[in-house]
């Protein structure tokens, strides 16, 4: 194995930890299932780490998933070199609340799901046309006025971003998501 | 409230108020000794505490001092240090030790009053925030707003303080619920499902270890604060193991202790400040066998120049310590003592010879030779580094214990007192905390009340938290304080003299306390000495002082910390003579 610092920084310049540099490897983004312990603080906790050690995050998600052993499962779409990948997984398990952390993306048996609700307000041709397309992409529509529709769709994150590239001059007016939600194919748990 | 032993937990289920449950927790611990400051938010601890005689209350000067002390006292018992503190103001100035012990893996556990549950939220008086700012520097924190859950948090949270990576853990607790009746449970079968350490290594990994030492001919061990933290046993597995081997072993800051430094094969510390020897072996090795380090940028220093021919074994009970700075070939996720124990095993099953060493014997020897340590000594001025020389001669038959501040005057303790045992050096390591050594050696004179207990100090360093030289009277603990007083914040000066074209930028002390004076004030022993030729006499006049000392060594002013890796620079790239004031380039520069 190489060393750790294998990127290369600008020519001629000493490196030193404080500038690790990666960039020769390639930035990938990954979904993670965090299963931890619904207790108070628990969310902060693994916010703050991400914050507090420099990584991103592009979506979160939380809710509990087992009321009778207090368990949440928090999803996390982050992004960053596979060095950086493999030290939040091992930070997030040091935080005592973690249980577990499910790399779905690296697993590729992962399914991604997000909802949305989509506001659009129109009147004649660009209204029929909105409703015409989110017919084409299974979106319901769950609250109309005389020139407005509420749309609800789920699925891949990136339909649900075409969807809402395609309602833009049509009559956009907000957007609400819940960001990615995931669970492996398959019988097998986690 | 009872004290007879009860083994089974469904005898242990008594009622009893929350204040009264924290002391029988403390108690079932096996807590001896803790550190504290009251205030309105631990009133009712602190009645518990009154009756309570078989706990050793030590009554600091500010909470800092509470918190430094529990961490002097856990590193050299192994056991967790407590600290009980009141909310507000008493739980900020203990979040500098917190954070300390969180970098240096100390097992802490640190009791914090709240304000009462209704008035969580409200800004009520002496209230913060104690979870949500503790959060990112402890292993674990608790806010306890249900009196039947506080037994099994306190027993949790010494679960995780010591086990695994050791830490500091929080346990905040609102002033209702220490008032409150609930009931105790006992620390038996007490577990989190969700913390799980690893102890035992992969034997696959062993295997492979064995047969890298094997082939390797020019082999180092790498030893860190992880072999201290893992107990006696791994101190003297790897002192087997070397044995077994006649491998070389380097150390970093925090693991000195672990190998005998009157031994041969001893190289000194590794690092910015370490031997020549150590960090040439580290550059020139095939094969560096980690244990219990982490590849800290003190010790790698340029970390694309970091040894750049070797296989390297990395032994830590922290996985994200694995890969994070230095990509290793094989990680070993274990106790320090249960993975030796391993190695030595496989080692004694293979049968086989390792290869022989000598000629890199002779080449250690080669740059053991340059010396790196030697300085030009004075009969008008005190060396710094003779002073701790000299303390390290006159005292090195007693059963001494040294603590450190952070500076000039904690590497030149490094580099010229010797360890033989683990537990006898106590420093702050991974936050580098002026103020950390005379509240850490109260702690290490409470666990030790015969030992002789030394704070190597600079002047800066200790006007920080100078007060606790006043816990040291009250408790009679006999604390030595040997400050190095050149007036200058040196490490702050020999770094604008290297990198600042000698603008000495506020750090030099236009005014500091006649130390003697002080000493007196109060109610201890002062002593100065800036004569080399009196300077025996008066350091065996400290230890000889049955009370607290306060030494003020006056030493030599411009003296600078070397040999050195400046910022930026490689292992073999030391500075050993003098500093120019060319060595480190730009990009150099703006590291820390």
């Amino acid at each position: 194995m190489s060393d750790g610092s294998a990127g290369n920084a600008p020519q001629g310049n000493p490196k030193s930890a404080y500038f690790l540099s990666h960039a020769d490897e390639a930035i990938e983004r990954r979904t993670l299932a965090v299963m931890v312990d619904n207790e108070p603080g628990v969310l902060a906790r693994v916010v703050g780490l991400f914050s507090g050690r420099g990584y991103n995050i592009d979506s979160l998600t939380v809710a509990e998933v087992d009321a009778n052993q207090h368990q949440s499962r928090i999803t996390i779409v982050t992004q960053g070199t596979p060095h950086i990948l493999e030290q939040i997984e091992a930070q997030l398990l040091r935080l005592v609340p973690v249980g577990e952390v499910i790399d779905i993306t690296k697993s590729k048996r992962g399914i991604e799901r997000e909802l949305a609700l989509v506001k659009v307000a129109g009147k004649g041709e660009a209204r029929v046309e909105a409703l015409r397309i989110s017919q084409i992409f299974r979106a319901n529509v769950i609250d109309t006025t005389n020139e407005s529709f509420i749309f609800e769709l789920t699925g891949a994150s990136d339909k649900i971003t075409q969807f809402v590239d395609l309602m833009r001059p049509l009559g956009l007016v907000e957007v609400s998501r819940t960001g990615v939600l995931s669970i492996k194919r398959g019988k097998e748990k986690g | 409230m009872t004290t007879e032993t009860q083994t089974k937990p469904e005898a242990d289920a008594r009622t009893m108020t929350g204040a009264e449950i924290v002391i029988e927790a403390l108690r079932e611990q096996g807590v001896e000794v803790m550190f504290g400051y009251p205030g309105g938010a631990v009133l009712p601890i602190y009645d518990a505490l009154y009756s309570a005689k078989d706990i050793r209350h030590v009554l600091v000067r500010h909470e800092q001092g509470a918190g430094h002390a529990a961490e002097g006292y856990a590193r050299t018992t192994g056991k967790p240090g407590v600290c009980l503190v009141t909310s507000g103001p008493g739980a900020t100035n203990m979040v500098t030790p917190i954070a300390d012990a969180m970098l240096d893996s100390i097992p802490m556990v640190v009791i914090t009053g709240q304000v009462p549950t209704h008035l969580i939220g409200t800004d009520a008086f002496q209230e913060c925030d104690t979870t949500g700012i503790t959060r990112a520097c402890s292993k674990h924190n608790y806010l306890v707003t249900d009196v039947d859950e506080l037994a099994h948090t306190i027993h949790e949270a010494f679960l995780i303080a010591r086990s695994g990576r050791p830490g500091p853990v929080v346990i905040d607790i609102p002033k209702d619920v220490q008032f409150a009746t609930g009931i105790y449970v006992g620390k038996e079968g007490i577990h989190k499902p969700t913390y799980h350490p690893r102890t035992s290594p992969n034997p696959d990994a062993i295997a492979a270890t064995v047969d890298l030492m094997l082939q390797a001919r020019r082999p180092v061990f790498y030893t860190g604060g992880g072999v201290i933290n893992s107990g006696p046993e791994a101190s003297r597995l790897l002192r087997e193991l070397q044995e077994l081997t006649g491998i070389p072993v380097t150390s970093t800051l925090m693991g000195l202790g672990a190998f005998p430094a009157s031994h041969p094969d001893w190289l000194g510390m590794v690092g910015m400040h370490g031997s020549f020897e150590a960090n040439n072996a580290m550059h020139d090795c095939d094969l560096m066998l980690c244990v219990g380090a982490r590849f800290d940028d003190r010790v790698t220093g340029r970390v694309d120049a970091f040894s750049p021919t070797s296989k390297k074994v990395h032994i830590d009970i922290d996985p994200s310590s694995v890969n994070k700075i230095v990509r290793v070939d094989i990680p070993i996720i274990s106790d320090c003592a249960e993975a030796l124990a391993a190695i030595i095993k496989e080692l004694k099953a293979r049968k086989a010879k390792l290869q022989d060493m000598s000629g890199w014997k002779q080449e250690i020897d080669i740059w053991r030779a340059r010396q790196c340590f030697a300085y030009t000594n004075s009969d008008e001025v005190i060396k710094p580094q003779h002073a701790v020389e000299r303390l390290y001669e006159l005292t090195k038959d007693r059963e001494t214990y040294i603590t450190t501040e952070v500076g000039q005057h904690q590497m030149w303790a490094a580099q010229f007192y010797h360890f033989e045992e683990p537990h006898h050096w106590m420093t702050s390591g991974g936050l580098g905390t002026m103020g950390y050594g005379l509240p850490a050696a109260v702690g290490v004179q409470a666990a030790h009340p015969n030992g002789l207990v030394i704070d190597i100090a600079g002047e800066a360093s200790i006007q920080m938290v100078m007060q606790e030289f006043s816990t040291a009277v009250q408790h009679k603990l006999p604390v030595k304080v040997f400050i190095l007083n050149n007036e200058w914040m040196g490490m702050v000066r020999q770094w604008q003299e290297l990198l600042h074209g000698e603008r000495y930028s506020h750090s030099y002390s236009e005014s500091l306390p006649d130390f003697v004076k002080l000493a007196e004030a109060l109610g201890g022993h002062g002593i100065r000495c800036d004569n080399p030729a009196e300077l025996d006499d008066k350091i065996r006049e400290m230890i000889d002082h049955p009370g607290p000392v306060l030494f003020d060594c006056c030493v030599e002013k411009a003296e600078n910390c070397l040999p050195m890796i400046p910022s930026g620079s490689a292992h073999n790239e030391m500075i050993l003579g003098e500093i120019l004031g060319n060595e480190i380039g730009e990009a150099g520069k703006k590291l820390v």
